[in-house]
Formats: structure tokens, C-alpha cells, sequence
């Protein structure tokens, strides 16, 4: 078949599922903090992608630090730079809310371009910052190296290690949402502002709190990113659009729609990818989902509720 | 003659407009410019047209779309391929290993024209393909979406992926659209040098007389009932729908003559820089040409070209010397005309213009008829606030 043997075949076939998985843990992880920010609140922060960035620079800031202070601590300083990226997002979303998005709740598409602006300005504060290069922060050992179940088969562990962190988001995430007092709070204002105030829930602080929220969990996502590649002023914008696809294209209002939208959108683009040449794959993978789209507005899992 | 005033130049503030304009476009620019800076004007009013539609599909139709790039582009490639098929006819082209195609094909080892350049041989198919075949894309996708009533942010996502797939296409398949490079080295339009000095002022020209052609036209439709229909639609979706109005179809006319206008906006785009690329079709330059139609005033058509001028200016200004600055700026420009300026130029002088008539006012009864189409005018200012209630 197609010149392979049987056994290649199916080592083809498992490093292709795992690079499918691989990419379906890394467009979940994109989507997750949008599906909060976008499918949740509504507001389109076209920003998101910078917020990625900056959690991967945060990563490679802590790398610096640690690597020129305190190298003793350079095998585990990876888990707390996590942590770190996190709250350096979540912190710049907040400020970015209290600034800007809070005035536009009601003018979605005005969102849209001023949050454009937003990226614009943040990638120039990257490079002004970091140089127009791309940088990788120095990774622990353990993160490095393969997993070799075959002579064939080859399975990178920073790959795992992304796919573990997913799983972790993901179901903390899901955690958060649908069984804290938090979450529930944040689920009320988004189905019934006017009710929700009227039961004594501060709209507006949840509001900010939940833009923080996203903006943070992009943040977890680019610092996961860093293990698989470097990280350059632009490399916020060129996830956004299909972030985004993710979101719409999984029903704006369903965690399950974009956990099964990014599975599904993964493992056709790196199936297509391997069939076809180049950037072709990735056309279209796109091509496929505006077609739905425009047959399923609501995307996959839309939930039924008037607007 | 008076319908003609009132419909056409829109009055005595929209002949004032005109006038300014046109004292700017045709006298004032060509006579200060050197040919280098005036075909940079010219490229930047190549735009124009682009911010010309947006007036109509997002100003005055309520709909954003990211995407305008692909019609832009559609219309710049169909003039671009009749251009390169020109450029290489089989005595230029002698040397390379298949003579009479295009180098690029050469180089990717195309051995012959794919079916579909094969057309754009002819000047005049070429000409109708930079009209019809954005309209065309863009009628499928309106029907498909309008029809569905997918509208506001959705659309946005859409088309910009629709942006970034065309953008990708053609970067991809490098043997029949010449890839990241786009089409270039294009040198004759049936016969006229288009690189000289001279070409470049005639088609300078012909922009410009173009594109306040579609404004007068754009102002002629507006006055009638499609205007009412459009500021009815925008201000009340619903209930033009329950009155028995077909919503979809004026949004898939809008977009439709957004597409139009961006195509020829893309062909002159070709004919006087002489090539195009996967560069000018993507993400990036779609969305830059909204903030030329927001910084003008989304529902103002003489400020999609202040606004494309001012902002193009500026990027070329600031790119030239600062361009540290220049994102800054151009970031900065996005959320101040978002947040402080949501009618862009023409909003502010539109205040400006009131003041001025308030202070001249001093017998109330002989501006009345002037109040009342200012307070027209309000409505429309004020038609976005409304409209984000929903």
C-alpha cells in the first residue's frame, strides 16, 4: 500500500495519531482560555494569541533568571515558571479589562478591531523587549528526548508532557466551572446579567475576573508551547485564526464542542498534512470547516437558546 | 437638474465634499507630489475603493467583514494573469525550457498553461473577471451565510479564515499563481508601457476619476430607498424583516458591491505597482483595511478616503523613520478611533460643523430645515449604540 510495508504502515499510522494527538492538545489548549472569553463572555479578543506570547516569554525570562542565578534549580524551575506564566497573563488581562474591553461589552465587532490594536501593540512591546528573534528557553532535561516502544516508532516526551498538561487544563477547567461557587457565578452572569445582580453576584467583577481567567489560561498554553518550539513576537498571531475556528466551530457555548472540535479539526489536519503537500493540508482542513460553518452557523454543539 | 443635485452630489454640504475632493485629488496632490509620491497616492486610493465598500457593507449594512482582502486580491490576480500572459510571450520568454508561459511556471517545471489562465489571454474577459469573479465569491458566500442570518462576529471569523485560506492557496500551489512571490515583472497593457512616468499619471488619474465615480453612484443609490432600507435595517433588524422585507438579500447586495469595488480597487492595485502577492490578500492587510474605513467614519464615503490616505501616509511616514513606533501607533489609532472616535474623521467634523451652525444660529426659523437633516444625521451617529443593545 502506497510503497510501505505493513509494519511501517503502522508505525505510520501511530506516530500520525500521536502527532494528531499532539496537535489536538495544543488547539485545545489555545481554545480552552478563548472558550471562556469568547464563548463564555462573548467578547472577541482577537489579543489572545499575545497572551500566549506572553506566557511563553514569561517561561524564557524565568529560564534566564534561573539558568544565570540559581542553576541548582534548573530541573525543576519549569513547573513554577508555569505557575508564573499563568499569573503574569491573568494580571495583564486584568489591567487590559479594567482599560479597554469593560467599555465595549455591548459593541462586539468594536472588540474586535480594538482588540486587533491591543495585538498590535503587544507583539511591537515583544520585540521592543525581547529582539525581533525568536527565543527558546533552555528545558529541563527530563522534558527532552523519546520514547522508543519500536525501532520504528519514535514519540517525543515533550509531546506527553504537553498532552498531560491539556488533560490537566482541561478537566481543571471543567472543575472550575461547573462544580465552584466561582464558576457558577460566572455561568449566571453569562445567561442572565440583569438576574444575576439582582440575586447579589458583582456582574462586573466576574466579568473581570473571568477575562483574567482566559487570559491566564493562555498564558499555561504558551508556556506549554515553548517546549515545542521558540517563541518570536508574531508567533501570538499566527495561532489566532485557528483558535478561533476551534471555538466557533465547536458551538461558542459547549466546553465539549471545542474539546471535540479541536479533536476532530487535529486529526484531519495531520492526516490531510501527510497526504498532502505542504500548506494544502491546512487549506483544506479550513475549507472543510467554513463549508460547515455555513451549513451549521452554530457550530457543532450549539446550545439551543434564543438570542 | 434639481433631482440630480440633491441625489447625486448629495446636496450643498455633499458638492462641498466633492469639490474639496477633487481640488485635492486632481490639483492639489499632482501639483505638490514628485511621480514617486503621487503613485504611492495612487496606490494608497487603490485602497480607497476597498474602505469604499466597507462604508457600504459595514457602515451602512451593519455587517464587519475581515475579508475584503480576498476580493481585493481576486480582482488584482485576474488583472495580474491577463498582465503576466502578456509579459511572456513566447519571443521574451525564448530562453526558458517551455517558452510562452510564465517564468514562474517555468521554474516550478509547468511544461504548460493550466486551463484556467487560458482565458485571462483576453483583455476584455480579463476586465469583466476583475468585477464578476469577486461579486461571484462573495454572492455564494452571502447567500450561504446571510441567508442562515449569520451576522456580527461570526461573519468576521469567517471571512478572515476565508482570508487566510485564500492567502495559503496561493502561497501553496507556487507552479500556477507564482506562489509567495505573487505575479511579477508585469510590463505592458495591450501594448502601453504601464512603467513610465507618463502611464503612471494617466492611471493615477484614472483612479481617482473612478473612485469618485462609484462615491457620486454610491451616493445616488443611498438616497433612495435602498439608503432607507439600509439605516432602517441597521437601526431595526427585525422589524424591516416583520414589514415583509427580505433582510438577507440587501446584505448579500452590500456584500456583493463591497466584493465589486474591492476587485477594482485590486486590479488598478496591479496596474500601477505591477504585481501582487499572497501578502496583500491575507489577514493582516484585510483587517488593515477596516481601520482605513473606521478612521475615515465607517458611514462617511468621502472618509474611506481621507481615512485610506491618512492611515497609508502615516505607515509610510512612520515606517520610513520610526519604525519602532509605528505598530505602537497604528495599535494606538485602532482602540482610540474604537473607543473615542467611533465615527472616525467624518464624525468629528460633523461635530465641528455643528458648533459652527450653533453659534451661527440666531433666527431659529431659517436653519429649520438645516436641524432637520442634522438630526438625521444623529440618527445615524447614533444608530451603532443602538444596534449594540441587542
Amino acid at each position: 500500500m502506497f510503497g510501505y510495508t505493513w509494519s511501517e504502515l503502522s508505525s505510520i499510522f501511530v506516530m500520525q495519531s500521536f502527532s494528531g494527538f499532539s496537535l489536538f492538545s495544543v488547539l485545545l489548549l489555545m481554545a480552552l482560555g478563548l472558550a471562556i472569553i469568547f464563548g463564555q463572555m462573548g467578547v472577541v479578543n482577537l489579543a489572545h494569541g499575545e497572551f500566549m506570547a506572553l506566557g511563553a516569554y514569561t517561561v524564557y525570562l524565568c529560564s534566564e533568571i534561573v539558568h544565570k542565578h540559581i542553576p541548582a534549580l534548573a530541573p525543576y524551575y519549569f513547573i513554577v515558571a508555569i505557575v508564573a506564566a499563568f499569573f503574569a497573563a491573568g494580571l495583564v488581562g486584568l489591567f487590559v479589562e479594567w482599560s479597554l474591553i469593560r467599555f465595549l461589552y455591548k459593541r462586539p465587532l468594536d472588540t474586535l478591531l480594538a482588540t486587533w490594536g491591543l495585538s498590535l501593540i503587544m507583539q511591537q512591546a515583544f520585540r521592543s523587549i525581547f529582539g525581533a528573534r525568536e527565543v527558546t528557553p533552555t528545558l529541563p532535561d527530563w522534558l527532552m528526548g523519546s520514547f522508543k516502544p519500536s525501532a520504528t516508532i519514535d514519540i517525543p516526551i515533550n509531546g506527553v508532557f504537553v498532552m498531560g498538561l491539556t488533560l490537566l487544563l482541561t478537566f481543571g477547567v471543567w472543575l472550575f466551572m461547573f462544580r465552584s461557587r466561582t464558576g457558577l457565578q460566572m455561568r449566571a452572569t453569562v445567561q442572565n446579567r440583569v438576574m444575576s445582580g439582582a440575586v447579589g453576584i458583582n456582574t462586573k467583577l466576574v466579568d473581570r475576573f473571568t477575562f483574567s481567567l482566559g487570559c491566564g489560561i493562555a498564558g499555561v498554553a504558551g508556556a506549554a508551547f515553548t517546549t515545542i518550539g521558540s517563541t518570536g513576537p508574531d508567533s501570538g498571531s499566527r495561532y489566532i485564526v485557528d483558535t478561533f475556528l476551534v471555538v466557533v466551530f465547536g458551538g461558542t457555548a459547549s466546553l465539549l464542542g471545542t474539546v471535540a472540535s479541536a479533536f476532530g479539526i487535529a486529526q484531519s489536519q495531520s492526516i490531510l498534512e501527510f497526504f498532502l503537500k505542504g500548506t494544502m493540508g491546512k487549506v483544506s482542513v479550513l475549507t472543510l470547516i467554513v463549508i460547515v460553518l455555513m451549513i451549521r452557523p452554530k457550530g457543532l454543539f450549539a446550545s439551543k437558546v434564543r438570542s | 437638474m434639481n433631482k440630480v443635485y440633491t441625489r447625486i452630489f448629495a446636496g450643498r454640504v455633499g458638492t462641498l465634499n466633492l469639490a474639496v475632493v477633487a481640488v485635492l485629488l486632481f490639483a492639489l496632490l499632482p501639483a505638490t507630489l514628485d511621480i514617486f509620491r503621487l503613485n504611492l497616492v495612487g496606490k494608497y486610493l487603490t485602497f480607497g475603493f476597498v474602505s469604499l465598500g466597507l462604508v457600504w457593507l459595514w457602515g451602512k449594512g451593519g455587517v464587519l467583514s475581515l475579508g475584503q482582502g480576498v476580493f481585493f486580491g481576486l480582482g488584482g490576480y485576474c488583472m495580474a494573469m491577463f498582465l503576466k500572459l502578456e509579459a511572456s510571450d513566447p519571443i521574451t520568454t525564448k530562453i526558458q525550457s517551455t517558452p510562452g508561459i510564465p517564468d514562474f511556471m517555468d521554474w516550478n517545471q509547468m511544461t504548460a498553461l493550466p486551463a484556467f489562465w487560458i482565458p485571462f489571454k483576453s483583455l476584455p474577459f480579463s476586465l469583466i473577471a476583475v468585477v464578476v469573479l469577486p461579486t461571484l465569491v462573495a454572492f455564494i458566500l452571502g447567500v450561504a451565510m446571510f441567508k442562515r442570518r449569520v451576522g456580527g462576529v461570526y461573519f468576521g471569523v469567517i471571512t478572515q479564515a476565508i482570508a487566510l485560506i485564500l492567502s495559503l492557496g496561493i502561497d501553496g500551489n507556487q507552479g500556477y499563481t507564482g506562489g509567495r512571490n505573487g505575479i511579477t515583472d508585469l510590463k505592458f497593457l495591450h501594448g502601453w508601457d504601464i512603467r513610465t512616468q507618463h502611464a503612471q499619471y494617466v492611471l493615477y488619474f484614472i483612479t481617482c476619476s473612478l473612485l469618485l465615480l462609484m462615491i457620486l453612484a454610491s451616493q445616488w443609490l443611498l438616497s433612495g430607498k435602498m439608503g432607507k432600507m439600509l439605516l432602517a435595517m441597521r437601526d431595526r433588524e427585525d422589524r424591516v424583516r416583520f414589514s415583509g422585507y427580505d433582510v438577507s438579500a440587501f446584505k448579500i447586495f452590500t456584500f456583493c458591491l463591497a466584493a465589486a469595488l474591492s476587485g477594482i480597487g485590486g486590479a488598478l492595485f496591479v496596474l500601477q505597482v505591477g504585481f501582487i502577492s499572497p501578502s496583500l490578500v491575507g489577514i493582516v492587510p484585510s483587517i488593515e483595511m477596516v481601520i482605513f474605513a473606521a478612521v475615515g467614519g465607517k458611514t462617511s464615503l468621502y472618509g474611506a478616503i481621507y481615512g485610506t490616505l491618512i492611515v497609508n501616509s502615516g505607515k509610510s511616514l512612520f515606517s520610513e523613520s520610526f519604525p519602532q513606533l509605528w505598530l505602537f501607533l497604528m495599535g494606538g489609532l485602532f482602540i482610540a478611533v474604537v473607543v473615542l472616535f467611533p465615527n472616525g474623521i467624518a464624525g468629528i467634523c460633523d461635530t465641528i460643523r455643528k458648533k459652527i451652525s450653533n453659534r451661527k444660529k440666531t433666527a431659529p426659523s431659517s436653519v429649520a430645515g438645516k436641524d432637520k437633516r442634522e438630526s438625521v444625521m444623529l440618527g445615524e451617529l447614533s444608530a451603532p449604540a443602538l444596534k449594540g443593545e441587542k
